[in-house]
């Protein structure tokens, strides 16, 4: 195990340590404990970018199952350390805000770090591995952690609907993104991810290619809160505050980002896997900052506004994976895409971090989210303002902010995909930057909403319950630190971020466009000169700020979707129906009367019997091998056609237990006349012990609603036992009419007395050449014995009736 | 239960009883070599306990015959399973039978068979669960 291995899993031991802390040290707050990790991981992180910025990559193989090609491979280059960087970056400023958020004597802060550990755990997991089975476990744990982590407070039923409906949502898209890593598996032989990288050429034309695509983006599209899967998101906002500006800004939710990036050398050869993942994307963005305008709840606002920015981010992926189809580094124009994506990651996990944390501290000084009831806290809270103005202008793309660098970007890259031409739809590829553009107005309403409604306007003192005040000085700390880095980002996008990380993250999706020795360059400018992507900023700005102001006069608008048709119905609708339905289809079958169970035993083997008859053409008669039947086989069996037939139709119960004697006794002589005398003697006493106990039955039954009516006819019993006598006769004949091998009996005929010492075969056989069934049968007896004498003598009854 | 009045069925059950078991006797004994067997020997002795229980009552049966006939399956049980276990001693595969010839004073040459103490369990395991069953059901009210 190497030193990597150690810092993928050191989050899930140090979690195993966490309750201990919290036990024996009550005075100081658990979050300190964890605190060190995160760091330590960081700067240990930190020290590969030297390495990856060489375009070299860091491989550790561990084996697990090496007979099955499952062997834990850390794999470290320009993506997966990226992602490390804010896992363990981020993760490190959200603990130390936590101490600050979280009360210590209040919360139970064992399980809540040791749930947080799981997940940083799993997520440097996700992200640092090269083979796809063990990235799956990971990323199923990251869902598990953030199950728990949402459910926090399970006392509230919110936080439990949330916890299940994210659960659900990702769970299922975990599991076809499994059924995609078996079908890349079956294609290459091979669970590694470099290596499928290598035979993507070999396998585009392949026909399980199209249903790997698909599944694996169903699992990055699920877990990435991607139209129409977003819906999870918004109701995850019952989790504690740390936690939602740790997973549902900055790391979870971006797995599903980074399963497409580290996919896109595999899949974006094809260019479905462009428009799919461009498409949705862009979808998403538009619904996402659609819907974040109507919300009244600060948490809400930020979980739509990071669906829309996920989906910023996937339609730049997408739009970016074009650059495959085009050689070459020079003039490709997609590769400004991707670059604009991995860049628009940072400054998202920057400002969006920033954001929730101020979003936790109004919750926590003012004791609400809704933007409805607050108003006016400029005054009271200064330095959370202004890392609010920095956080939403930069979501909103304004300058001197990051996210004004990463929005130009996107613009650019909506643009070229008006020269795109894949697939032949270049007529609806114009859609995209103008959903693109109309997208970015509600971002920048709902921004200025966030801020404005919050923090300016009238002050309501009598809607809060607590008078609100500046935090303290240690829950400042991580936003502040947040907040600054988006405004250093602007300032110094090149130095800071594109040579160390951005480049060597392009490297990592597009292995194959690079020849030795080259690099991407990726200069991101600030001023670009009189583009359009300014004028649409501008624009952007313009009808943005024209709309925040009218707001109040076509909010209507919002109610002119019906609530019917919202994605939360289906969801619930989905649960609902199945739950019913499956009650309903259960108890339409599993009726509780043996009756109908009987029924379908015998249907089912009716069906099944005819149909193998029939399809196999199995039946036969042969009538060669047939016995001349004598006058007493005749007589014999009239007599028990007569009696079975009498029993089925008696009028009393006695009557048809002394109708199934007499049918015994026939059958014993037909033993007699069959030259069967063991079988005789044993159906004779047998029978009369069995018509004895049955009238003991007859003698004891109750005497309340006591009947003697006769059987009543009913045509589905009567059809499925002709059924069933009919099948069994038919097979019979031809299982007489097709022997294919000689008896064994001749061995015992001529062996029971030279082997076995013994002149009555049939009971040498019993206890010699075939005493084990003798022995189990002997058994069988002890077993209903004590049975019968275990149910008469042992009653007990309740307690109650006594 | 019991009624006074049934002597001659009590006189002749006297009589027909031990013909009775001494038939299952036979029965179990001639088993290897003509029809019968311990189980239709066990199932004979049953009858004949049984007559016993019509004539008199199960207090009386129980005093005349003081089995606990549960034990007796046990037994049965282990007699099977001993000689089918014990052919492991010497070191043969389970369940293999050993037969010969022994000359005994006054009886003369007689065949045994450990075939017959594997049927013997048969044989007390029919008739300890036949009278399990019979006395558990006519003991409940």
């Amino acid at each position: 195990m190497s030193l990597l291995h150690l810092a993928i899993i050191a989050p899930l031991l140090w979690a195993i340590l966490v309750p201990l802390f919290y036990k024996s040290f009550r005075q100081i707050h658990t979050g300190w404990f964890v605190l060190p990790l995160p760091i330590i991981l960081f700067i240990y992180f930190f020290s590969f970018i030297s390495t990856t910025r060489h375009q070299a990559i860091v491989m550790e193989t561990l084996n697990w199952i090496p007979s099955m090609g499952i062997n834990f491979t850390a794999k470290v280059d320009g993506l997966g350390l990226l992602f490390a960087l804010l896992i363990t970056g981020i993760g490190a400023l959200v603990i130390l805000y936590s101490i600050y958020y979280l009360s210590k004597t209040k919360e139970k802060l064992n399980t809540f770090y040791t749930y947080l550990l799981l997940f940083m755990g799993a997520m440097l997991g996700v992200v640092l591995s090269d083979n796809l089975i063990v990235m799956y476990a990971f990323w199923e744990l990251t869902s598990f952690s953030s199950f728990l982590l949402i459910g926090y407070w399970y006392h509230r039923e919110k936080s439990r609907y949330g916890a299940q409906k994210s659960m659900i949502i990702t769970v299922f898209g975990g599991l076809a993104m499994l059924g995609g890593i078996v079908l890349l598996h079956l294609m290459t032989g091979s669970f590694s991810i470099t290596e499928i990288i290598s035979q993507s050429q070999d396998i585009v034309s392949h026909s399980l290619f199209i249903p790997a695509l698909l599944c694996v983006l169903l699992g990055a599209f699920t877990k990435s809160a991607q139209f129409p899967f977003h819906i999870w998101l918004p109701d995850a906002m019952e989790a504690p505050t740390p936690v939602s500006a740790y997973l549902h800004s900055a790391t979870m939710v971006k797995a599903g980002i980074y399963l497409v990036a580290r996919l896109t050398p595999v899949f974006a050869v094809d260019g479905l896997w462009v428009w799919l993942v461009a498409g949705f994307g862009i979808v998403t963005l538009f619904w996402g900052s659609f819907s974040a305008v109507k919300q009244t709840d600060l948490k809400s606002i930020l979980a739509f506004s990071t669906v829309s920015q996920l989906g910023l981010i996937m339609s730049l992926l997408g739009v970016g994976a074009a650059a495959l189809h085009f050689p070459g580094v020079k003039d490709n124009l997609y590769i400004v895409a991707t670059t604009a994506a991995v860049f628009h990651l940072i400054n998202h996990a920057t400002f969006k971090g920033s954001l929730f944390m101020v979003a936790g501290i109004v919750d926590h000084e003012t004791g609400t989210r809704d933007i409805r009831k607050l108003g006016g806290l400029m005054h009271f809270m200064p330095i959370t303002f202004t890392i609010a103005i920095i956080g939403t202008f930069s979501m909103a793309g304004l300058p001197p902010f990051n996210g004004f660098l990463s929005k130009e970007m996107f613009f650019t890259g909506m643009l070229h995909v008006l020269e795109l031409d894949l697939f032949n739809i270049q007529s609806v590829a114009i859609l995209f930057p103008i959903i693109a553009w109309i997208a970015s107005v509600f971002t920048f309403i709902y921004s200025m909403m966030l801020v404005f409604k919050t923090f300016t306007g009238k002050h309501q003192p009598e809607k809060l319950d607590k008078k609100p005040h500046e935090a303290p000085i240690g829950m400042l700390i991580s936003p502040t630190i947040l907040a600054s880095l988006v405004i250093i980002i602007f300032f110094f996008p090149n130095s800071l971020l594109s040579e160390n990380i951005i480049s060597p993250a392009l490297a990592a999706i597009f292995p194959s466009l690079l020849n030795t020795g080259t690099e991407f360059v990726t200069h991101i400018g600030i001023w670009h000169g009189p583009t359009p992507e300014l004028f649409m900023t501008l624009g952007v700005i313009a009808l943005g700020i024209l709309l925040y102001l009218t707001f109040p006069k076509w909010r209507k608008v919002y109610k002119l979707f019906p609530d019917k048709l919202a994605l939360n119905r289906l969801y619930d609708g989905i649960i609902d129906r199945s739950q019913s339905g499956s009650y309903r289809l259960t108890t339409s079958y599993m009726t509780g009367s043996i009756r109908s169970y009987l029924v379908y035993i015998f249907t089912f083997f009716i069906i099944i019997l005819a149909t193998s008859l029939v399809v196999k053409d199995a039946f036969k008669l042969d009538t060669v091998h047939v016995s001349s039947i004598g006058i007493y086989e005749l007589l014999l069996a009239l007599f028990v056609v007569i009696g079975a037939i009498s029993t089925v139709f008696a009028k009393t119960r006695l009557a048809s237990i002394l109708l199934l004697g007499a049918v015994g006794y026939t059958v014993s002589l037909f033993y007699v006349l069959f030259r069967a005398p063991d079988l005789a003697l044993t159906q004779l006493v047998i029978e009369t012990v069995s018509v004895a106990l049955f009238l003991v039955c007859f003698y004891h039954l109750p005497k309340l609603r006591k009947e003697d009516s006769r059987v009543r006819f009913k045509l589905t019993n009567a059809l499925i036992s002709v059924g069933v006598g009919v099948m069994v006769t038919l097979i019979a004949l031809s299982a007489h009419s097709n022997k294919f091998f000689k008896s064994i009996s001749q061995y015992y005929i001529e062996n029971t007395y030279t082997e076995a010492a013994g002149k009555n075969m049939v009971n040498v056989i019993l206890v010699d050449f075939r005493g084990f069934d003798t022995l189990f049968e002997i058994t069988v007896l002890a077993i209903a014995s004590l049975g019968i004498y275990g149910m008469i003598r042992l009653r007990l009854t309740r307690r109650d009736e006594e | 239960m019991r009624s006074n009045n049934n002597i001659i069925l009590e006189t002749t059950m006297k009589v027909v009883l031990f013909i009775i078991v001494l038939f299952s006797v036979y029965i179990f004994f001639a088993g290897h070599y003509y029809p019968g067997g311990g189980f239709i020997g066990g199932l004979m002795t049953s009858g004949a306990i049984v007559l016993l229980l019509i004539a008199y009552d199960i207090k009386t049966v129980a005093t005349i015959l003081p089995v606990n006939y549960r034990t007796m399956t046990g037994i049965g049980l282990l007699f099977a399973i001993g000689t089918s276990a014990g052919s492991l001693l010497f070191n043969v595969p389970f369940l293999t039978h050993a037969f010969g010839h022994i000359e005994v004073p006054i009886l003369g040459d007689i065949s045994l068979h450990t075939a017959t103490l594997f049927d013997l369990g048969v044989y007390l395991v029919v008739v300890g669960v036949t009278m399990t069953i019979i006395q558990t059901i006519g003991e409940d009210e």
